[in-house]
């Protein structure tokens, strides 16, 4: 009995086996075997900020495309990219490594509080609701949006100043504190050599006196930067500067010339000619002060510039 | 038994404290600040500049798209500027500036008291009176009033409902115009049914007010057609849904237009200002304001020209008190709190309260207990609980499948809450949001 039971069985088995691997030869899609080794290498966070649907979707993208220009992986960066480049035998595309900036200084001493929110304790909703508690209505609102959407504990509210701070070592630039910012405050802009970047640190679209009053960190929209910019790469709309950092050779003129310590340096060694740095300093007070709120913001990149300055 | 919408709702206090008060005309300020944007819609567009005179009524500007209002100048005096000026929100918009020079009107404003009941005008001439006197709604929501009596076509009124129930606590503007300008209002009444030409109307009045129920109805006989409805107090009968409900027995269905259930609804100041647009040519340009407030020295109904600073009403009523811990524009229900006190009156204001330190606070919020009470009192018949539960995991499509776009931002549920959860606030974001997205889907 056990015998019959034992072949009637495997027959059935073999029966089956045969079927299955006629259908799975007459059915098969093929998928290239390089999609599944290049999302091998990729870090799996799934986190979208290539632009694609998941790893397996830029995998899939990586594998079509004719060359890797304009493909990266924000997170894995240009480490991880080189290996997929390797798997691909193609060469590695040469996009710029970005970070997310919040370009906003109004700290709590620069922007006075006129009024106080005490409903839920979203930036979505606070917006919705009013301007904001200070007399700034396009500035930081503190409640975190940005830290709640970040997969990669890179963005963090400070206490003492009560704006929003990336974390350079922990930003992958995915870009999803971009989109929750119901301000647009928050960028992604290039990460420059050597972690060197020169930003406008406010989004403040009023008039110069306006803006000034809600916020002494604020730009005023005056447009010395604009001229001072060797290299074109300033611009003056609606009362407010943006440096384009595709033109921006780092040269920190603008840097010098702003009279509200708006335009902020990250990562810079100190000048060598200390003495025009200086001069520009004795000349107006304010941006020293600025300075050293900044250092506060800002990190301590900024411990550079406050030696400069001292 | 009176009657009510039938759905949820909820009684606050009441606080009518200025209630009883005769409205007296404010002082015409140094300055005025004439925000573009009053209305619904699509902010009208300056035609004067800078320098330019103006006299009382004078044309500031136009319309600038179908649902959208003239806006007049309120003083007479010189432009100052066009500028962007602080609003209730806290944004910069653009507004006019006038700087006040005496007090002259446009010749063709008829100043007299006289009442002028006859009108001879076809319906279209009175929709077209109204609309270039920018009216709009006055109970706050300033949808612009032409657009409201040109019905869609496939559309007929069958009657119009005079909403005159101010449900919302401590606002007294409506009744204290209903107890002064009663006969004015009823010829307003008049020339809205003849507008969209029906026969009947109906004006529904909250059982808080008797003296105006027992006034208007004394004086309703001489006019054919008008008939008060006292109504039993329940917040928020002022919603256009709700008075329909309450008043015909008919339910809008969700998305339509109050037309669609033949009624066309207009707040009773909106019925005053249509009397003066037609009768006595009169733009809009000032309107009643409740200003008031427990600690309000003497809180009062006045009179106040459109673009006012706020300040100067809170020192007609006596100065802000010393305990002062919001400044509301509206009333404390659906009102905003204002970011300064500087910014001006506009058409929609319909109040100024002030609360102190104490009743501003926002008690800590707790988690939900599921205990419904939210869902008994939303006149809408929606699930708030639900609505803010899925804006928080920012499940839109269950949203818009539980109706969150038929939310009337009562705020009844955030008020009846005892978790202190704030739904409203999460809702009013997640109805932005479906929106959004119905708009984007249809384009």
């Amino acid at each position: 009995m056990i015998l019959i039971a034992v072949i009637s069985l495997g027959v059935i088995g073999a029966v089956g086996a045969l079927f299955l691997y006629a259908a799975s030869k007459k059915f098969e899609v093929y998928e290239d075997p390089r999609i599944a080794q290049v999302q091998e290498v990729l870090p799996g966070a799934n986190c979208g900020g290539c632009g694609f649907p998941g790893c397996a979707g830029f995998a899939g993208a990586c594998v079509k495309a004719d060359t890797l220009d304009g493909l990266l992986c924000p997170v894995g960066g240009a480490s991880v990219m080189d290996k997929v480049a390797t798997i691909l035998g193609k060469e590695a595309g040469n996009a710029e490594p970005m970070i997310a900036v919040v370009r906003c200084n109004g700290t709590c001493s620069a922007r006075p509080r006129t009024n106080q929110y005490d409903g839920a304790q979203s930036c979505a909703i606070a917006s919705t609701l009013y301007g904001g508690e200070t007399g700034c209505s396009f500035g930081c609102l503190g409640y975190g949006d940005c830290v709640k959407v970040c997969n990669f504990d890179a963005i963090h509210v400070n206490p003492e100043t009560g704006l929003a701070e990336v974390d350079e070592d922990k930003c992958t630039s995915c870009g999803a504190c971009v989109k929750a910012c119901p301000k647009s405050i928050i960028e992604l802009r290039k990460k420059g050599p050597k972690s060197r970047r020169i930003y406008v640190s406010c989004v403040n679209k009023d008039k110069g006196a306006i803006a000034r009053k809600a916020c002494s960190n604020a730009c005023i929209g005056c447009g010395k930067c604009e001229k001072e910019c060797p290299f074109e790469a300033i611009t003056v709309t609606n009362n407010l500067a943006y440096i384009d950092y595709t033109k921006c050779r780092l040269c920190r003129k603008c840097v010098a010339v702003c009279p509200t310590g708006a335009i902020h340096e990250l990562n810079f060694p100190p000048k060598k000619e200390a003495t025009t740095e200086a001069k520009a300093s004795a000349a107006k007070p304010a941006p020293v002060e600025k300075a050293q709120e900044a250092k506060e913001t800002v990190a301590p990149q900024q411990e550079m510039i406050k030696e400069k300055i001292n | 038994m009176l009657r009510t919408f039938r759905i949820g709702g909820i009684h606050p206090p009441e606080n009518k404290l200025s209630a009883g008060k005769k409205i007296t005309a404010l002082a015409i300020p140094k300055q005025v600040i004439i925000p573009l944007g009053q209305h619904i819609g699509a902010p009208a567009v300056a035609i004067v500049k800078k320098g330019d005179q103006v006299k009382v009524g004078t044309l500031l500007a136009k319309a600038g798209g179908f649902v959208s209002a003239n806006i007049h100048s309120s003083v007479s005096g010189k432009v100052n500027k066009i500028d962007n000026a602080l609003d209730a929100s806290g944004y910069r918009r653009p507004a006019i500036y006038i700087d006040v020079e005496g007090d002259e009107w446009e010749d063709s404003i008829d100043r007299s008291e006289t009442l002028v009941k006859d009108c001879s005008l076809s319906a279209k001439e009175i929709v077209d009176k109204i609309a270039t006197a920018g009216i709009v709604g006055l109970g706050g929501a300033t949808f612009p009033t032409q657009v409201k009596l040109t019905p869609p076509p496939g559309n007929k009124a069958e009657i119009v409902i005079i909403n005159a129930v101010e449900c919302e606590p401590y606002l007294t503007s409506d009744h204290s115009l209903m107890m002064e300008k009663g006969e004015q209002i009823l010829v307003g009444v008049s020339l809205l049914m003849k507008a969209v030409n029906v026969n009947k109307a109906i004006i529904g009045i909250e059982n808080n007010k008797p003296d105006a129920i027992a006034h208007l109805q004394k004086l309703a006989v001489n006019f054919n057609g008008i008939e008060i409805m006292p109504l039993k107090v329940q917040y928020p009968q002022g919603g256009e849904k709700q008075l329909i409900d309450a008043v015909i027995r008919r339910q809008v269905k969700s998305g339509a237009l109050p037309i669609s259930a033949g009624a066309v609804v207009q707040n009773v100041g909106t019925a005053y200002a249509v009397y003066e647009a037609v009768q006595k040519n009169k733009p809009l340009f000032e309107r009643v304001v409740t200003v008031t407030g427990k600690a309000v020295t003497s809180p009062s109904n006045l009179l106040v020209r459109i673009g006012t600073p706020i300040q100067a009403l809170i020192d007609a009523a006596g100065g802000l008190p010393e305990n002062t811990g919001k400044i509301i524009g509206g009333g404390p229900m659906m009102g905003k709190a204002l970011v300064s006190a500087d910014v001006p009156v506009t058409k929609g204001s319909s109040g100024v309260l002030i609360l102190n330190k104490e009743e501003s606070i926002r008690k800590p919020m707790h988690d939900c207990i599921r205990c419904a009470k939210c869902v008994d009192v939303c006149p809408m018949g929606l699930n708030p609980a639900f609505l803010m539960r899925s804006t928080v995991f920012e499940n839109w499509e269950t949203a818009e499948k539980d109706y969150i776009t038929d939310c009337i931002e009562c705020g009844s549920c955030s008020y009846t809450c005892p978790a202190n959860r704030p739904l409203l606030d999460y809702i009013r974001m997640g109805k932005g949001k479906v929106m959004g997205i119905i708009r984007a889907r249809k384009s």
